[in-house]
């Protein structure tokens, strides 16, 4: 009677499930708990500094560059000591992936991929972070890391002062 | 019978009273729906809207009544437009003949918790069944998108087969009773609720209300995946929360139907009439839930096999069996 087989496979259905009320849900309700997230999850991005304590950041451009969705924009400036950085740096939270391609193709390892989530904000401007919010303190991923002590930061003459060099130009100014 | 001004004012009070509790009824069926299923599937449910989510269903109407309401351009506005009432309205007139507890003595005078005890409740019933399948074959009809056609076409094959069995199923619970009014129904049960002496007539019957219903497993009418949604593909507002909330007050009223035909209604030991009542419809409703977290959907031949083939001729053979019992005792 494979009639009698089909109600014997409804009623363990049916047991099963009931059974399944009693067991413990698995939802985490996220934003009173909160799992931890693995170290490489790509949850936010943040700025790290080198063991001296100074900002890894050397306004290259690349993270900018790489970025698909072209949301990282900044100014370069140079400092005293020959050494460049960020005047200021945007991140676009609105707008980012988070994909994690400006984290590769930084050469300083400043910019950081961060497990932490950054929450949902109610204005877009709002997810529009500057520089000081994304600057950390730490050194993040490869705490050991410090570009200027690969590339130095001297410059040996100032520039436009070699042999047959010409001055520096100026963007702004260069009429024909 | 003579009407006074008392007689009509309490009709009228059991009117509104009835309303406000299938009415509040349906949107927490909704509710503990939502929550009964996150269980069964190890999930928690909305419980985020006021404590435990039980303000829930009243952020839901907010939502549907602030939606747009969108008739489409090829739609028969007047068809379109009646068609959620006619799917909602015969589920609410159902209850008129529902009897909720046993008659109360209140300043003298005999008052039934019911509002209407029809001598041909049963016929009644089987009669606003059969006009709630013109809600959904008008919906189809009107909306006139090739989705919701195809679910209506399918919602009214099924309801008419169903109905079949579940008419037949219940000329057993007739036959014992001797009476068509549910009033009697429930008084023929004194002693012994009829389940004992009809298992396969409940089984019949609650299987037929399933497809009545238009629940897993016999949601084909609105089979989200191959239908969109089926007859209510092209509504939205209000209009959709009519056809929704239509079939929660079906699933009441189908529940307590079932609870007085086999379970013998308000009957039962030491608790008062009503909460035993309330206690059986919530059984019945918990099983519909069950049921859905629990059966995947039928497919179209195995739906029209099971009601033809099997439900009627086994409620057929039912009514004889019945009546050679009732013949021979
Ligand atoms: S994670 Fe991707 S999208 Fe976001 S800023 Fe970096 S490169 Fe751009
Ligand atoms: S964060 Fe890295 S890649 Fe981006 S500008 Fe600074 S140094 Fe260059």
């Amino acid at each position: 009677m494979p009639i009698l087989n089909d109600i014997k496979e409804i009623l363990t259905g049916l047991s099963i499930t009931f059974r399944h009320i009693f067991r413990k849900p698995v939802t985490v309700q996220f934003p009173e708990e909160r799992r931890a997230m693995p170290e490489r999850f790509r949850g936010s991005i943040v700025l790290t500094r080198d063991p001296d304590g100074a900002e890894r950041c050397v306004a290259c451009y690349l993270c900018s560059g790489a970025c698909p969705v072209d949301c990282i924009s900044m100014a370069a400036a140079e400092g005293e000591n020959g050494r460049r950085y960020a005047a200021w740096f945007r991140i676009n939270f609105s707008r980012c992936i988070l994909c994690g391609m400006c984290a590769e193709a930084c050469p300083t390892l400043a910019i950081q991929m961060s497990p932490e989530m950054f929450h949902c904000k109610r204005q877009v401007i709002d997810m529009v972070y500057e520089k000081e919010d994304l600057l950390i303190d730490g050194t993040g991923k490869d705490p050991n890391y410090n570009f200027y002590r690969h590339a130095g930061t001297g410059v040996v003459q100032p520039r436009g002062s070699g042999a047959g060099e010409q001055a520096p130009a100026d963007p702004r100014s260069l009429l024909p | 019978m003579t009407w006074t001004a008392t007689d009509i004012a309490l009709m009228l009070g059991k009117i509104v009273l009835l309303y406000a509790i299938i009415l509040t009824g349906a949107a927490y069926l909704v509710l503990a729906e939502r929550r009964i299923l996150g269980f069964l599937q190890d999930r928690i449910g909305p419980n985020r809207v006021g404590p435990f989510g039980l303000l829930q269903p009243l952020a839901d109407v907010i939502k549907m009544l602030t939606k747009e309401d969108m008739i489409p351009k090829a739609a028969d506005r007047l068809l379109f437009s009646m068609a959620p009432a006619m799917a909602a309205i015969p589920a609410i007139l159902t209850f008129a003949i529902i009897p909720v507890g046993a008659p109360l003595q209140l300043f003298g005078r005999q008052v039934n918790l019911q509002v209407a005890d029809l001598n041909v409740g049963v016929l009644f019933f089987m009669a606003l069944s059969s006009v709630a399948v013109y809600g959904i074959a008008l919906g189809g009809w009107a909306s006139n998108s090739k989705y919701a056609l195809l679910g209506s076409i399918r919602g009214l094959s099924q309801l008419i087969s169903y109905e079949l069995s579940m008419g037949l199923s219940l000329v057993p619970v007739v036959m014992l009773a001797k009476s068509l009014s549910l009033a009697d129904i429930v008084n023929a049960q004194a002693d012994m609720p009829f389940i004992v002496y009809q298992p396969v007539a409940f089984v019949i019957f609650l299987v037929s209300i399933l497809a009545e219903c238009r629940r897993i497993p016999f949601d084909l009418p609105e089979a989200e995946g191959e239908l969109v949604a089926g007859f209510h593909t092209e509504y939205s507002g209000m209009r959709f929360g009519l056809f929704f909330v239509g079939e929660y007050i079906n699933i009441i009223s189908l529940s307590s139907l079932a609870s007085l035909f086999f379970l013998g209604g308000w009957r039962g030991p030491l608790l008062p009439p009503i909460v035993w009542f309330f206690i059986k419809v919530g059984l019945f409703s918990f099983l519909f839930i069950w049921v859905r977290g629990t059966l995947p959907r039928l497919r179209y031949d195995q739906l029209m096999h099971l009601g033809w083939k099997f439900l009627t001729p086994l409620a057929l053979l039912n009514i004889l069996v019945t009546g050679w019992w009732l013949a021979l005792r």
